[in-house]
């Protein structure tokens, strides 16, 4: 087994739906045991190319391959060793938790031993089990999501695909979530993610940013914040809003955001904060000083994008 | 196809008609409303309809014929009256639904062997009812004047008289024997089950596909012929099921007779419900909505199986062209091979060619949904 082997790949995969291309072009190469991230807003394609990862939807061009195998020829051989936890809660509602993972598992002959294994396993780790016998669609938002990846992961496939599994959970069951896709990798399991929350996205091993079908970038989290142009500046202020709209088209500055502590702001260069500072200073807005940090991926996305679809 | 596959579908299938207190009142309680229903409702048969006569003539003839009509089960003679205008008032009032009036020179007629004209005046407002009592009337009145001629002639002449048409000709609608239900009934199973079994399959896989787990399904290895069979399963045996309730209802509730042999009946009950079955999963695949997809599954087995297959109104008395239609609506073959195990109690080998035609449609329908599905989305 080789570490750096290519376990999905794709090259120019494209994906029309009418005038609009989904899914345009991408290039996408994601190596065994690796947490891979697909990052973009809203209607950048990221299900559509997950839903031809797996094998739901038939591409208009392009070779997607997954595990070796070529997913437009042989479908059937890409479903057995992947599993796939759609955007939308796909499970029953009308079946228990325990009934929908024992039916998943049946769907891929899991002896009932190993069954029931994974499934204590499973539902210990996401602090399910009080609810076994609870009827899925009486679960809270969370909890289907937990729900959806035990199902997804009852038969140890080898390869999986979650599109924005944690959105609706709350911030404990995330760690949770996380915990259990770390264990994962740490087995050797190829897990290609999409997710909306930026800061979920600096999890990942790689990442790949989305926008508009086409991707833009593909890097290490860290590699990606270094592309950064300029300096982010973080400033402390009791105001922040009244300081965004202050700073805001100002020489050197080409974005400002929000952040829980302050305004993160986007400049050309490092040397202009200074006369930042002064300038502030001056026009009376409440400021309790400034500082360089690194970049956040959502500092990036914003200085990328220009802020499209990302800022809350 | 893997067992364990075929097993999860139907298991899950099963739970879900289970928990859907809609779907098990459609699985369980719509077969027997259904019976009922049609058992009762498509009733050929009339009884105690009240009848006036007015009696222009007042002799012993038209008082044997008042006899002989107050004696059949058909009729209940309400009232005597005395002139035309009352006749309108009483169907008006709906005191009788037929008037009876014997002619002033009846006995006459009937001793010169013309035709004895009684006139039959009947409330058409029930068309079904108006048509029945005036054919019944029609052999009531029939038979009197042959025995009454008979009768006359032995007096007269005592040469023996053969029995005269008219009599003849009136036993094809006046048959003491035949109890329109025992026809209806048996087909009237084949339209529930059709009914029942459609609608259910109509759901299931439009059901996926409206609550959002038809993508995850996809995206497992199951195959659309194990998807198919593994669905159908359940509703296979619901489908028996509710023949067996329907044959007991047919049997000890309306008293038809059932001559053949269970095993027969099963048999060709499963070939049928395969068909069924399958018509709803075809349109379930084709239409993604469950309230769009039970309303063709509807439409595609109400409308033909009654009005064509035979069940109610005779093939045999329907125009050249209809007729040929029905050789293409699968039901038919049903409801004659019912017909026959219930009123006859024939074997399946006598049977042999509804048999085979059912089963050629059930093989093709088969063939059909299991190429209907495809395993991908968008
Ligand atoms: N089945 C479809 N038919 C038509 N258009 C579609 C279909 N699926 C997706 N689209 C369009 O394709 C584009 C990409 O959609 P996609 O769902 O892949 O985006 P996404 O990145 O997953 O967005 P989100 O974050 O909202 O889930 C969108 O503009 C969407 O409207
Ligand atoms: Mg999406």
């Amino acid at each position: 087994m080789n570490a750096n082997e290519i376990t999905v790949a794709a090259t120019g995969l494209t994906k029309r739906f009418g005038p609009l291309t989904a899914v345009d072009g991408l290039d996408l190469a994601v190596r065994r045991g690796e947490i891979f991230g697909l990052v973009g807003p809203d209607g950048a394609g990221k299900t559509t190319a997950l839903r031809m990862f797996a094998a739901v939807m038939a591409p208009d061009a392009g070779r997607v391959s997954v595990g070796g195998v070529d997913v437009v020829a042989e479908p059937e051989r890409v479903r057995e060793r992947i599993s796939y936890m759609p955007q939308r809660f796909g499970l029953y509602e009308d079946l228990t938790v325990d009934e929908n993972i024992r039916f998943y598992a049946e769907l891929f002959a899991v002896p009932r031993r190993l069954r029931e294994q994974r499934a204590a396993r499973l539902l210990a780790a996401s602090s399910m089990e009080r609810f076994r016998k609870r009827l899925a669609g009486q679960l809270s938002g969370g909890m289907k999501q937990k729900l959806g990846l035990a199902c997804a992961l009852v038969h140890a496939p080898s390869i999986v695909l979650l599109d924005e599994p944690t959105t609706g959970v709350d911030p404990l069951s995330r760690r949770e979530f996380w915990q259990i896709l770390y264990g994962l990798r740490a087995e050797g399991v190829t897990l290609l993610i999409s997710t909306a929350y930026l800061d979920e996205a600096e999890r990942c091993d790689r990442l790949a940013l989305l926008h508009g079908g086409r991707m833009l970038y593909c890097d290490t989290p860290a590699a990606l914040r270094a592309r950064m142009p300029g300096a982010l500046a973080e400033f402390a202020t009791p105001a922040p809003r009244q300081l965004r709209d202050a700073l805001q088209g100002r020489a050197g500055v080409l974005g400002v955001l929000l952040v829980g502590n302050g305004v993160h702001v986007h400049l050309d260069q490092a040397g202009r904060l200074a006369e930042l500072e002064r300038q502030l200073r001056d026009s009376g807005v409440p400021c309790d000083g400034a500082r360089l940090v690194p970049p956040s991926i959502e500092d990036l996305f914003v200085a990328l994008l220009g802020g499209a679809g990302t800022q809350p | 196809m893997k067992l364990r596959r075929l097993r999860a579908l139907a298991v899950k299938e099963l739970l879900q008609v289970v928990r859907d207190p809609r779907s098990l009142m459609l699985a369980l309680l719509m077969p027997v409303m259904q019976l009922f229903l049609l058992g009762y409702g498509v009733n050929l048969d009339i009884a105690h309809v009240p009848v006036c006569v007015y009696d222009q003539e007042g002799s012993p003839f038209s008082q044997g014929l008042f006899k002989r009509v107050q004696a059949s089960p058909y009729f209940r003679i309400v009232r005597s009256l005395h002139d035309q205008r009352e006749i309108r008032q009483a169907m008006d009032n709906g005191s009788c639904r037929m008037a009876l009036v014997v002619p002033a020179d009846f006995s006459r007629q009937v001793a010169l062997q013309r035709h004895a004209a009684v006139q039959a005046i009947v409330d058409a407002t029930d068309d079904n009812t108006a048509t029945l009592a005036a054919a019944y009337a029609n052999a009531v009145v029939a038979g009197f004047a042959n025995d009454v001629r008979l009768d006359l002639v032995e007096r007269t002449s005592g040469l023996p008289l053969l029995p005269a048409p008219v009599a003849q000709q009136s036993r094809v609608w006046f048959n003491e024997d035949l109890e329109s239900r025992n026809f209806i009934i048996p087909g009237v199973v084949a339209l529930v089950l059709a009914l029942v079994g459609a609608q259910l399959t109509s759901l299931t896989i439009a059901r996926e596909w409206e609550r959002g787990t038809m993508e995850l399904l996809v995206s497992t290895p199951v195959t659309p012929m194990e998807l198919l069979v593994g669905k159908l399963a359940p509703y296979f045996a619901i489908g028996l099921l509710d023949g067996l309730i329907c044959l007991a209802f047919a049997v000890f509730w309306f008293h038809v007779p059932f001559r053949g042999t269970l095993l027969a009946l099963l048999f060709a009950t499963s070939l049928f419900l395969l068909v069924v079955l399958c018509v709803g999963y075809f349109v379930s695949v084709a239409i993604p909505n469950q309230i769009g997809a039970s309303q063709i599954a509807l439409f595609l087995t109400i409308m033909p199986i009654s009005l064509l297959s035979g069940y109610a109104f005779p093939i045999d008395q329907m125009p050249a062209a209809i007729r040929l239609l029905t050789y293409g609506i699968y039901a038919r073959y049903y409801v004659t091979i019912l017909k026959a195990l219930f009123l006859k109690g024939s074997s399946l080998h006598e049977l042999w060619l509804p048999v085979l035609a059912l089963a050629g449609y059930a093989a093709a329908m088969v063939g059909l949904a299991a190429r209907a599905f495809r395993k991908r989305i968008g």
